[in-house]
């Protein structure tokens, strides 16, 4: 029997969308409208849980619960740390740059499943709604972004139903945008790229790619045995039932401790990107650096239960995971100090991109230097959930990768738009929130030491003064954020023209018109072997001639 | 500058995309089955951790029927053996053949969770009796479930394959790798899930 295939309708009609302004609100396929989809929608939820930030922070000003009741207080902070998390950071550091860049680096016209992947996007709007309007029904989740039961599972139910059903939509759009990054990756290169060629952020978010494949499915899992025990009564994880809360608590950390590198690794790849263009200089120890992301994989699969040391992990547990964790400062270390390397001797260039991802390095030392601390049982015994480990992680998250994010935009604008950014504004911004954030986060180490708890709205008035300068800090950081959307706004409309390769990059999307055609590239790729080639004689072989001549 | 032109054309490089790398849809489904492994392994850890460390009923008051699901142990392995004979047939281009492999597929996934909810009815637990009950019926539920997920899949592909014009051939024979993939995958998860439930 022989049997004709009919062509594919379905496949051809991709070709009908929208153009111009109106693809970026519309179902697209294009990776470069998915990657700017996925920074804006993640923009504005970043805005929101600033709100909530400056809310709380505003209830922390007198040591009295004055501002808002105490529930409210609990939802506002629980909302505030989901937002933050799963609808700003992992969909920006990897959703908007790994869908912008990725095909770039690897040389390919789109991601490997372009459908999958505005699925994937699309599934984080509507998950965020839902989440935020369950505060305005009945009452958002009250149990922090942990929803550690039992608390979880005696707080009101219908906002933590809400805030389950959004985490498992958000997870979801992670799992898919993690399998189409592999896939990408490791599959689309163009002939004659060699692994060991591609770009440090290709590096990075196979890493986070790999870790959100193996990770975030146990978190659904545990979120779903937990929305039995709150809808049908069973007793996983209620004591009162024979459950066992430390079973969740591994579990919840065996997503959870890898989630912090799904939000720096990706961010360690764009700062590696970032940094050689500006000090013109090949980024120093290439192999290290790759050795080092994939050796953080591998240690932050086993470290989880770090987060457990007061929850009566046995000795021999808590001795295994001190000495893994401790473990992760090596490969940190090293990309540490390739980072300062490349900038050694470099002719730099001090503008807004690069100030910001030098203030990435500064905070994330401090970051991780307490979180080395934080490792060992007898100091975290001491400060376990006081502020002394909110000030640590905001140094890791807001510190490193949102420090990143700021310091991405300014270094890829002119590839998004065609313009540039005002670089004066741009300072103003990289101040006000450098400053904003140590002045809110570096006292609350003090804080955390002296014993003020976290996650409460009331406190010991000996603390007062100090949560006043720790406010003072968020007002700034809430400032900050002004000149920067005056900016961006304002330039994408007055802005000077960037020309195609502003910062005379030799990474592959800067060979191309900016901001890019549709198909990325008018005829072939580049074949571009040699990314970080600066300063090197070789050069020229490898970069196409009308690249050399636009360098003159 | 955009115009729909150059969309197209750029539609027409996707596709060729694809075509180029064959293997790549193959390559995306198996990272989707190791998350979904992992998703069980988490279910996995966490009963045995319950069964480790608190103290659950059944060892002592419930005495789990072994036929039953040895039944379904059997029923799943002969299923396995089937698909491939149906994969096989597309291979020979007996497109009747293969057909009719893949009704015998599905019917055995069907008489499968018949087989499970009959057990279901007679186990001597409810789901919120205690957490042995509790997990035991989260983990083969869980399970039921992919089964029921593959058995459509199975007779979307026996559909396909029927329908005049055919859309599954020796050229385009993904939807049906895929699917046989994904059931080798669910019995591999059931042989796991059979040890460690009934036989530990
Ligand atoms: C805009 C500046 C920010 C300020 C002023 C701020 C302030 C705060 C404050 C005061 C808390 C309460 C701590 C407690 O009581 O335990 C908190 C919690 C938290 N913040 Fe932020 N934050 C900011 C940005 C971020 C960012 C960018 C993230 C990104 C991941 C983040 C993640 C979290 C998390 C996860 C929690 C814990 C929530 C919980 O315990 O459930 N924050 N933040
Ligand atoms: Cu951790």
């Amino acid at each position: 029997m022989s049997i004709s295939v009919p062509p594919n309708t379905e496949q051809s009609s991709k070709g009908i969308q929208p153009t111009g302004w109106l693809r970026y609100f519309s179902f697209s396929l294009d990776h470069k409208v998915i990657g700017l989809q996925y920074l804006v929608c993640g923009f504005i939820f970043y805005l929101i849980g600033g709100a909530l930030a400056s809310a709380i922070r505003i209830e922390l000003t007198s040591p009295i619960s004055d501002f808002m009741p105490r529930d409210v207080y609990n939802q506002v902070l629980t909302l505030h740390g989901t937002i933050m998390i799963f609808l700003w950071i992992v969909p920006v550091v990897n959703g908007a740059f790994g869908n912008y860049l990725i095909p770039f680096y690897v040389g390919a016209r789109d991601m490997a499943f372009p459908r999958l992947n505005a699925v994937a996007f699309w599934l984080i709007p509507p998950a965020g709604l839902m989440l935020i309007s369950s505060y305005f029904i009945n009452g958002a989740a009250q149990s922090g972004w942990t929803a550690y039961p039992p608390l979880s599972i005696t707080t009101p139910a219908a906002g933590q139903i809400v805030w389950i059903l959004s985490v498992l939509l958000l997870g979801g759009s992670s799992i898919f945008g993690g399998i189409n990054f592999i896939a990408t990756i490791l599959k689309l290169r163009r002939p004659g790229l060699k692994l060991m060629q591609l770009p440090m952020y290709c590096w990075a978010m196979l890493g986070t790619s790999i870790l959100v494949v193996l990770s975030t499915p146990v978190l659904a899992g545990t979120l779903i045995l937990l929305s039995f025990d709150i809808v049908a009564h069973t007793g996983f994880f209620n004591p009162s039932l024979g459950g066992n809360v430390i079973v969740y608590q591994h579990l919840f950390w065996f997503y959870s401790h890898p989630a912090v590198y799904i939000m720096v690794l990706p961010a360690f790849g764009l700062v590696s990107e970032i940094l050689p263009v500006h000090s013109r200089k090949p980024l120093f120890g290439y192999a290290t650096m790759v050795y080092s992301i994939m050796g953080i994989v591998v240690l932050g699969l086993v470290v989880w239960a770090h987060h457990m040391f007061t929850s009566g992990t046995p000795p021999w547990m808590r001795l295994f995971f001190t000495i893994a964790t401790s473990f992760i400062a090596v490969p940190t270390g090293i990309k540490f100090f390739n980072w300062v390397a490349t900038l050694w001797g470099g002719r730099i260039s001090l503008n807004s991109a690069i100030l910001f991802s030098c203030g990435f390095i500064v905070n994330f030392v401090l970051g991780g230097i307490t979180g080395v601390a934080l490792a060992q049982v007898p100091f975290d015994v001491h400060v376990h959930d006081t502020y002394f480990v909110v000030a640590h992680f905001h140094y890791i998250v807001y510190g490193g990768s949102v420090f990143v994010i700021f310091s991405s935009i300014y270094h890829w604008y002119p590839k998004f738009t065609g313009k540039m950014l005002d670089e004066k504004l741009g300072k103003i911004h990289f101040l006000l929130t450098f400053i904003g954030f140590n002045l809110c986060f570096a006292p609350q180490h003090w804080l955390g030491l002296n014993g003020m708890p976290r996650r409460v709205a009331e406190y010991d008035p000996q603390f007062t003064f100090v949560n006043q300068i720790s406010s003072v800090g968020a007002l700034l950081m809430a400032l900050s954020t002004l000149p920067f959307l005056w900016n961006v706004f304002h330039s994408a409309f007055r802005g000077e023209s960037s020309g195609d390769n502003p910062w005379q990059a030799l990474t592959p999307e800067w060979l191309t018109s900016s901001p890019p055609p549709v198909e990325n590239w008018v005829g072939e790729p580049p074949l571009v072997t040699k990314p970080y080639g600066y300063g090197q004689s070789q050069l020229s072989k490898e970069i196409p001639n009308s690249f050399i001549e636009d360098k003159k | 500058m955009t115009t729909i032109s150059s969309v197209d054309k750029k539609a027409e490089e996707l596709t060729s995309q694809t075509e180029e790398h064959p293997d790549l849809r193959l390559f995306g489904l198996v990272s989707f089955l190791v998350a979904d492994g992992m998703t069980f392994a988490g279910f996995f850890a966490a009963y045995l951790t319950f069964k480790a460390v608190n103290p659950l009923l059944p060892d002592a008051i419930y005495e789990l029927e072994l036929p039953l699901p040895t039944l379904n142990t059997i029923l799943l392995l002969v299923s396995s053996a089937t698909f491939h004979r149906a994969g096989k047939a597309l291979e020979a281009k007996e497109s009747e053949k293969c057909q009719r492999w893949l009704l015998i597929t599905a019917g055995l996934g069907i008489a499968f969770l018949v087989s499970q909810m009959f057990e279901y009815f007679t186990l001597p637990f409810g789901l919120t009796d205690n957490l042995y009950a509790s997990t035991f019926y989260a983990l083969t539920g869980f399970h039921g479930l992919h089964v029921t997920l593959g058995a459509i899949m199975i007779l979307i592909v026996w559909w396909q394959a029927r329908s005049p014009g055919g859309r599954i051939t020796t050229e385009n024979k993904f939807p049906l790798e895929a699917a046989e993939l994904y059931w080798h995958f669910v019995d591999g998860i059931w042989v796991i899930l059979f040890i460690i439930l009934y036989l530990l």
